[in-house]
């Protein structure tokens, strides 16, 4: 996972390359013009493909389901396979507040985020001991052990047959989560956009920097002060929390929650998703997501057996040949392309 | 009542023996090359496959297809190290897991479009249907047969690592990659053959474990915890460590969907991340 655009040496070595300050982004917290015309797509298509808003919605949280990996893979290199887990409980929460009266979405919202927080900071704890295969070990034991409670506490989670009976009340109570979607994609699209800043924030700040600090030299970090631990558990309970609003998002703008949100498929497709983006940018992880969601729903629609065979052979081939997902490659490019103009 | 107890953990013992036979050559691949392969599973599977076709399709008698699936596993081993593992040994951890991922994903899909996605049947021969009465209990014939080939397996295994030359170059490879090179042993080719005995092993277990474990296309995925669990565990890189594991897992696995079928496997998540937390090495570990 390494190619020549990523640590902070390099831009601490060419301080005055716009190019090279707004790849890292360690001295600007300023939005530079391809974050915006970024940013401007999913409100272009907001109108360009009104009937596929609800694909639409898929993708916003997927997308930002995936930046809770990122934040955990990507800038902390922890590696999960659990992060489903989360995901599940923050749908869950989501759902049973609104089956059992509360349809209020915010405040759903808010009390998802909030139960997905504690238990990623329990699990935290037993996550941040141990390597790279004990981690692998215990956040996928984690989530099957959430799995599994769900599928046997059938009286409140409905089991294999999902959660069912999810009424959610009206936004400010004036948009109605209806049939064409709009609602669901607009909800979701506000609801990424402040996480997403605010993770942006994380990321460069102090805390995000030292996060990049115990990614590039875990042993080197006690030794100018920083607690190795102390930082990786709030990074995990932070992916925690955002994952739980993205399952949330999901449980509330279909109104209904699967099992599957739980399950170990969802938590490898995650990881598929980021590294085909890019891990540690944030913005990788939503291309990623848009770009898979897109293929999915093209490929698996020719036969399901097939989407699986080719998101295997991607990933191989992903691993092999392009290691730094879209993003890695953009920014190689611009590099190359960068340096031939004056 | 002790009877059935003594029951459970002979049928815990058996199901155990038959995960560590499919786990111990990703406990080498694993303490060898230190790479974390996730598609494991993908190669018991394709040993099991090879033993239903041999028998559905060419008549062969179950006893002599189990060679055979030794065989047809070790050899796609051997080439897939060759060709797509070798260049992954020194990357990180994560491309390990994403590249093994992947694997598993293409085998499933390759396993439905062959073979379709429902149970493989298989036919035992008489001898190994049925009970047998052991000092005043019926025990499973097959189970005892199960138990019988595993610790064969075991003592074999033992012997090449403890008595060969080969195993000796095995040992020095684990320990100290670069010291056992400079001392002439071609580390190279230690690794592609351990990796195609460990693939070769898989596949025996997957075809000795069609009538205990199933035979379906999301094998892999299905027991690929339990397989991790096994080495990770028992600790890489040895055999002693992934037995036990393996016999532990076992036994509290059909001791638990028996006694509390409520919990499911529960029990055994929990477990593991008890174990983990208690052993972050391993409960044998080789490496300090």
């Amino acid at each position: 996972m390494s190619h020549p655009a990523r640590g902070p040496a390099r831009s601490v070595g060419d301080p005055t390359s716009e190019a090279a300050r707004s790849v890292t982004g360690l001295t600007t917290q300023r939005w530079s013009r391809y974050e915006i015309v970024f940013w401007l797509l999913p409100v272009v298509a907001f109108f360009v493909f009104p009937k596929y808003l609800t694909l639409g919605s898929q993708i916003l949280i997927t997308g930002l389901f995936a930046l809770s990996l990122d934040l955990i893979l990507g800038y902390a290199r922890i590696l999960s396979l659990g992060q489903a887990a989360f995901f599940g409980v923050g749908a869950y929460t989501a759902g049973l507040m609104a089956k059992y009266g509360w349809t209020e979405p915010l405040s759903g919202l808010v009390a998802a985020a909030a139960v997905a927080t504690l238990v990623g900071w329990i699990t935290s704890f037993l996550v941040v001991r141990g390597q790279d295969l004990t981690r692998l070990m215990v956040t996928l034991g984690i989530g099957l052990m959430l799995y599994e409670a769900a599928n046997q506490a059938t009286s409140i989670t409905g089991g294999v047959d999902g959660l069912s009976g999810v009424e959610m009340g009206k936004l400010f109570g004036v948009f109605g989560f209806g049939m064409d979607g709009k609602t669901a994609y607009v909800y979701s699209l506000c609801i990424l956009f402040v996480v997403f800043c605010f993770l942006r924030l994380v990321v460069r700040s102090p805390f995000g920097l030292s996060l990049r600090g115990i990614r590039e030299g875990e042993r080197r970090m006690p030794a100018i002060g920083a607690s190795v631990p102390r930082k990786l558990i709030a990074v995990y309970t932070m992916g925690a929390c955002v994952a739980g609003i993205a399952g949330a998002l999901l449980a509330q703008t279909t109104q209904f929650v699967g099992i599957d949100t739980l399950g170990f498929p969802r938590s490898a497709e995650l990881m598929i998703m980021l590294v085909l983006g890019g891990t540690g940018y944030l913005y990788g992880a939503l291309i990623g997501a848009a770009l898979f969601m897109i293929m999915q729903d093209y490929l698996s629609n020719l036969n399901p057996v097939y989407w699986q065979f080719w998101l295997g052979l991607l990933l191989v081939m992903i691993v092999m040949f392009a290691r730094g997902g879209v993003m890695g490659g953009l920014i190689t490019l611009r590099q190359r392309f960068g340096k031939r103009l004056p | 009542m002790i009877g059935n107890f003594i029951g459970v953990v002979f049928d815990g013992v058996a199901y155990g023996s038959l995960l560590f036979i499919i786990s111990i050559g990703l406990s080498v691949t694993m303490g060898l090359m230190n790479f974390v392969n996730l598609a494991h599973g993908a190669f018991a599977m394709l040993g099991g496959y090879a033993c239903v076709v041999a028998m559905s399709r060419m008549g062969v008698p179950f006893l002599a297809t189990l060679p055979l699936a030794f065989v047809v596993s070790a050899a796609v081993g051997a080439v897939l190290e060759r060709l797509l593992y070798r260049r992954l040994y020194k990357a990180t951890h994560l491309d390990q897991v994403l590249f093994s991922i992947g694997l598993v994903f293409i085998a499933i899909a390759a396993a439905t479009y062959a073979f379709g996605p429902q149970q493989q049947p298989v036919q035992l021969p008489p001898f190994l249907r049925g009970q047998v009465h052991v000092l005043g209990m019926d025990l499973g014939a097959y189970r005892l047969f199960l138990i019988a080939v595993v610790i064969g397996v075991t003592l074999a295994l033992t012997w090449l690592i403890e008595r060969t030359r080969f195993g000796a170059q095995i040992r020095a490879s684990v320990d100290n990659q670069q010291a056992a090179a400079g001392l002439g042993v071609n580390v190279d080719r230690v690794f592609s053959l351990t990796f195609a005995l460990g693939s070769g092993l898989a596949g025996l277990g997957g075809g000795l474990g069609i009538d205990v474990l199933g035979l379906e296309p999301t094998f892999p995925l299905k027991y690929m915890v339990y397989f991790l669990l096994v080495v990770a565990v028992g600790g890489a890189g040895t055999i002693t460590g992934p037995l036990i594991a393996a016999l532990i897992l076992g036994v509290f696995d059909v001791a638990g969907k028996y006694y509390v079928p409520q919990v499911g496997s529960f029990i055994i998540y929990v477990m593991m991340i008890v174990m983990l937390l208690l052993f972050p090495r391993g409960l044998v570990g080789r490496r300090t």
